[in-house]
Order: structure tokens, then C-alpha cells, then sequence
């Protein structure tokens, strides 16, 4: 076994050997630009470019012209979000969204409320999910967009995004999602979800950095966009730039491995991950689960280990690389918002670790995973002030806590 | 982030982590801090009634490296000192020695807040012990 081991695979994945063989040739022989019309070395980038659009279209059940490659699932939401406001213009200038998306949403839609738009941000219960009485309730004549995320990033947590597809439907309001996190480690159908616009990113699939997609729906409805890079009228005018051609090559290769792999590849991480919140809490006691267990990605876990501090214990198990929600481990100094938004307090999101479990996790880094930190949380319990007033029977909740 | 070395060995081998009985007289508890702010220390000294000196302190944490190695340090640093110089200690005085960045500014701030809470302590219950009451009686800044 090699340290450091790498539990983060929400925040990124290793390109897979496979995917950075057929990559290689692209940027040295096969340089060509996908637009040159007049000679072999573009004729063979499109043709690898179109290749790699059917990949990515087969593994989301789209058809290859609805697939626009862009730089990233935040191109991606951007592109879908602010696209679909200016272009629906006339029609409304309402948004629903959820509190517990992804920066790359929230951000974006905050830019549109600054230019006028109305936004609505759903709460969610509990379990991470939004309700699905609230996102009607939210529905105006001025609603033009619905974007709710499919996988939630830290908790890993799905929305009901078939029932939201539904509804959406049902109202004639285009629905996106960011379904970066969930494709490719679960099956996700655009016409079964009846999605209109979804997000994804090769990097988080084993595929390079700095390629992405944007599935854009062409019939029932057809969904245009206006533009948000102008230039020479790429991707059918909705994306303009040269194409990053070894990018989307491998883009479409991960696309395939993850559509031949997902079914054995997400039952072995279930299996894993299940395994390691078993061992977790065979040997420590107050342990909590953020997010529903049932409705959850296969290779995510998010713990919060009562008493103990996320950096404070990120620092004991410094071999392992994991995230926290700690504030401390935030650029803000804010625990994690979405941990907040679940309603547990704020202080059990100060004590939160995500495992993100990969396609390149073995039992025998779970193990030394679970010994690591079972040791490192009991000596830190051992330190901690609120595990021994626990002990001694004090509720913390009614204390009066002198803050700074 | 990067810890310093100094960090890193407080961290790691953290001195005086434990408790004092806190009905005892001669001891002054300090509990600051909130945990839904993410960091909550709890300081004691215990004096020497005959020289007014500290002779033990002990701390416990739950907080980041930096204010685990803040406190951990301020134990160290409050042995041997009377009470009024261990009032003089500034949270100035822990980043430089612990190599802070800004960012963890306050748990050294806290760790200076901790210390004055828990003379503040023993001062309140030296008072309570020469005046009326004869018995060590103390009330924790709780519930």
C-alpha cells in the first residue's frame, strides 16, 4: 500500500491510463484544429471531436448533436444558467434553485439577481433533498429555469431529479442540473429524467482537467441559448473557441470506460464505502451521517465525529487525503454551507470529514483509514473540552458560550 | 495549509492536557470560545497560596491545530508565574513564538482570553473565600 491515500475523489480524479493513452497522439501529431475544413490534420481532429461527442452522448442517453463541449461543468452552469435568462428574456426572469448547490450555480445566480432576475432558493430537508411541495410552491407564470443539481458535492446526497423533471415539464419550465458528481458513477438518462440542460465534467470521471460538457436538449423542447463566449461560432454558436481537442478526446474516452465500468466499478464502491462507515462506527461511538444514506451517491460518506475539530483531526491523519467542512479549512472561515443548510448546527459541521471512494480504492486503504482516525479522534476526544462535559452529564446546548 | 514546526510538535505532543479539580480554592477555570465557532478551550491554573505562584496549569481543546498548540502553549508558559504576570501574556506573544499566519490570529487571541478568564476565576473565588463565606464553593460560567 502507498501513503498518502487518496479519499477526495469528489474534488478531482486521476486521469486513467486508458484515457491518457488515446490522448497522447492529439497534442503532438494529431494536432490539427477541429475547424480547418481544408486538410487532414483538421479533418482528423473532428473527426476525433465528433467520436468523443458520441461518448459522451451514449453515456447520458442524449444524441451527439445535443452535447456543446465547453472548459468545465462552471463553463457549463454558467453557460446554461445565464444563457437561458437572456435568451428567455421576454418570457420571465424567475429562477429556482436550492441552497445546497454547488458555488458554480449559486454564484451565478446571485450575478443574475444583480442584473434583475428573481431567484428562489429552496431549503432542503433534513436528508439533504429538497421537497418537492416547496418547488411548486416556488413556481411562478415568471418562472423560466429550474437548476437543481443531481449529486450534492459534500454529501453526496441525490435529488429527486425525475419527480423535478416531471414537474418541470408539467409547467413548460426548461429544467438544468449540474450532474457533475453523478455521471458516470451512476446511470443518468436525460429523457428518463427529462432533463433539459446537464452539466458535466471530464475530471471528475477520470478524464483530464479543463474539458467538459454541456448537453443541451434539441427537441421537445428545443432549448436555445444565448451565447457566453462570442468569437467564431463553435459548438453551434453556443460556445465559441477552438476546441481543446486532446481534452475532449479524453473527455469522450472517460465517458466510455465510466459507461462500461459504472455498474461493477459503483456496486464495488458501495461495498467499500458501506464497509467503511461500518468500521467507523464499530469503533467510535457519536458518529454522525450528513445526508440521507439511501438517496446517495455509491462512493460518498460524510461523517461528523462529535467533539472533534475537522482541521484538528485532518492534521492527525495528515497520510490521508479527505476534506472537511471545518471553517478552518475554508478560505471564509465559515463552516460548510451545506452542512449548515441540513440543519444539524454549525458545530457538527466544524466536525465533518467527506470520503470520497474512487475507481483506484482498495480494502486495505479503508482499513488503515478506519485504525488511523479511530486513533487520532479517540486522543483528540481525550483533549477536548465538550467530550468531557458530555461525560460529565452537561448539555451543551444549554450553555452559555462566551463567544469571540 | 503549512503548519510550523512549532505547531506541528504542540499538535503532536501537546504539554499539560488535563484537568484540575475545579472546586479546588486555590484553581481558576477558563472556558471560552463556542463550538459552533469551531474552537472551545478550557484553561486552568492552580496558585500556590503561600507564593502566589503558578505551579500547574492544564488545558483542554477542541479546536484547530493552531489553537491546540495556542492553548498548549500558554500552559507551558503560565508555570512559574504569579498571577499578575500571567495577565501580562499577549496573544502577540504566541503568534510570534508559534509562527501564526493571519488567519489563526484568533486562536492565539483566544488562548490570551483564556488565560485572563481563568485568573479572572481565581481571583473571584479567593474574594468569595476571604469574605463570608468560609467554604470553596464555585460556580462554573455555565448552564
Amino acid at each position: 500500500m502507498k501513503l498518502p491515500i487518496y479519499l477526495d475523489y469528489h474534488a478531482t480524479t486521476p486521469v486513467d491510463p486508458r484515457v491518457l493513452e488515446v490522448m497522447l497522439p492529439y497534442f503532438t501529431q494529431q494536432f490539427g484544429n477541429a475547424a480547418s475544413r481544408n486538410h487532414a490534420f483538421g479533418w482528423g481532429a473532428e473527426e476525433a471531436v465528433e467520436n468523443a461527442r458520441k461518448q459522451v452522448a451514449d453515456l447520458i442517453g442524449a444524441s451527439a448533436k445535443e452535447v456543446i463541449f465547453t472548459s468545465g461543468a462552471t463553463e457549463s452552469n454558467n453557460l446554461a444558467i445565464k444563457g437561458v435568462a437572456e435568451m428567455y428574456r421576454e418570457k420571465g426572469n424567475h429562477v429556482v434553485t436550492c441552497v445546497t448547490e454547488h458555488k458554480a450555480v449559486i454564484d451565478t445566480c446571485k450575478k443574475l439577481e444583480k442584473q434583475g432576475a428573481r431567484v428562489t432558493y429552496l431549503p432542503v430537508q433534513k436528508d439533504g433533498r429538497i421537497s418537492l411541495d416547496d418547488l411548486r410552491d416556488a413556481i411562478t407564470e415568471k418562472t423560466i429555469l429550474i437548476t437543481i443539481m443531481t449529486a450534492n458535492n459534500e454529501i453526496g446526497v441525490l435529488q429527486p431529479i425525475a419527480e423535478i423533471g416531471a414537474i418541470a415539464k408539467e409547467k413548460g419550465i426548461l429544467f438544468h442540473t449540474d450532474a457533475v458528481q453523478a455521471v458516470g458513477k451512476i446511470p443518468v438518462n436525460v429523457n428518463e429524467l427529462k432533463v433539459d440542460l446537464l452539466s458535466l465534467s471530464a475530471h471528475k470521471m477520470y478524464g483530464p482537467k479543463g474539458a467538459g460538457a454541456l448537453y443541451v436538449r434539441r427537441r421537445n423542447p428545443r432549448v436555445l441559448l444565448s451565447e457566453q463566449i462570442s468569437g467564431g461560432g463553435h459548438e453551434r454558436g453556443m460556445r465559441s473557441g477552438t476546441l481543446n481537442v486532446p481534452g475532449i478526446v479524453g473527455l469522450g474516452k472517460a465517458a466510455e470506460l465510466c459507461r462500461n465500468e459504472m455498474a461493477v466499478e459503483g456496486e464495488r464502491l458501495r461495498g467499500l464505502r458501506d464497509y467503511l462507515n461500518e468500521q467507523l462506527h464499530r469503533s467510535l461511538d457519536e458518529l454522525y451521517v450528513n445526508g440521507s444514506m439511501e438517496h446517495r451517491l455509491p462512493h460518498n460518506l460524510n461523517v461528523s465525529f462529535a467533539y472533534v475539530e475537522g482541521e484538528s483531526l485532518l492534521m492527525g491523519i495528515n497520510d490521508v487525503a479527505v476534506s472537511s467542512g471545518s471553517a478552518c479549512t475554508s478560505a471564509s472561515l465559515e463552516p460548510s454551507y451545506v452542512l449548515k443548510a441540513l440543519g444539524a448546527g454549525d458545530d457538527l459541521a466544524h466536525s465533518s470529514i467527506r470520503f470520497g471512494l474512487g475507481r483506484f480504492t482498495t480494502k486495505e486503504e479503508v482499513d488503515y483509514v478506519v485504525q488511523k482516525l479511530t486513533s487520532v479522534v479517540r486522543r483528540l476526544r481525550e483533549m477536548s473540552p465538550l467530550y468531557e462535559m458530555v461525560k460529565e452529564g452537561v448539555d451543551l446546548s444549554k450553555m452559555q458560550w462566551v463567544t469571540h | 495549509m503549512a503548519y510550523s514546526n512549532k505547531v506541528i510538535d504542540h499538535y503532536e505532543n501537546p504539554r499539560n492536557v488535563g484537568s484540575l479539580p475545579k472546586d479546588d480554592v486555590n484553581v481558576g477555570t477558563g472556558l471560552v470560545g463556542a463550538p459552533e465557532c469551531g474552537d472551545v478551550m478550557k484553561l486552568q491554573v492552580k496558585v500556590n497560596p503561600e507564593t502566589g505562584v503558578i505551579d500547574d496549569a492544564k488545558f483542554k481543546t477542541f479546536g484547530c491545530g493552531s489553537a491546540i498548540a495556542s492553548s498548549s502553549l500558554a500552559t507551558e508558559w503560565l508555570k512559574g508565574k504569579t498571577v499578575d504576570q500571567a495577565l501580562a501574556i499577549k496573544n502577540t506573544d504566541i503568534v510570534a513564538e508559534l509562527s501564526l499566519p493571519p488567519v489563526k490570529i484568533h486562536c492565539s487571541v483566544l488562548a490570551e482570553d483564556a488565560i485572563k478568564a481563568a485568573i479572572a476565576d481565581y481571583k473571584a473565588k479567593q474574594d468569595k473565600d476571604k469574605g463570608v463565606s468560609a467554604t470553596a464553593g464555585h460556580e462554573q460560567p455555565s448552564a
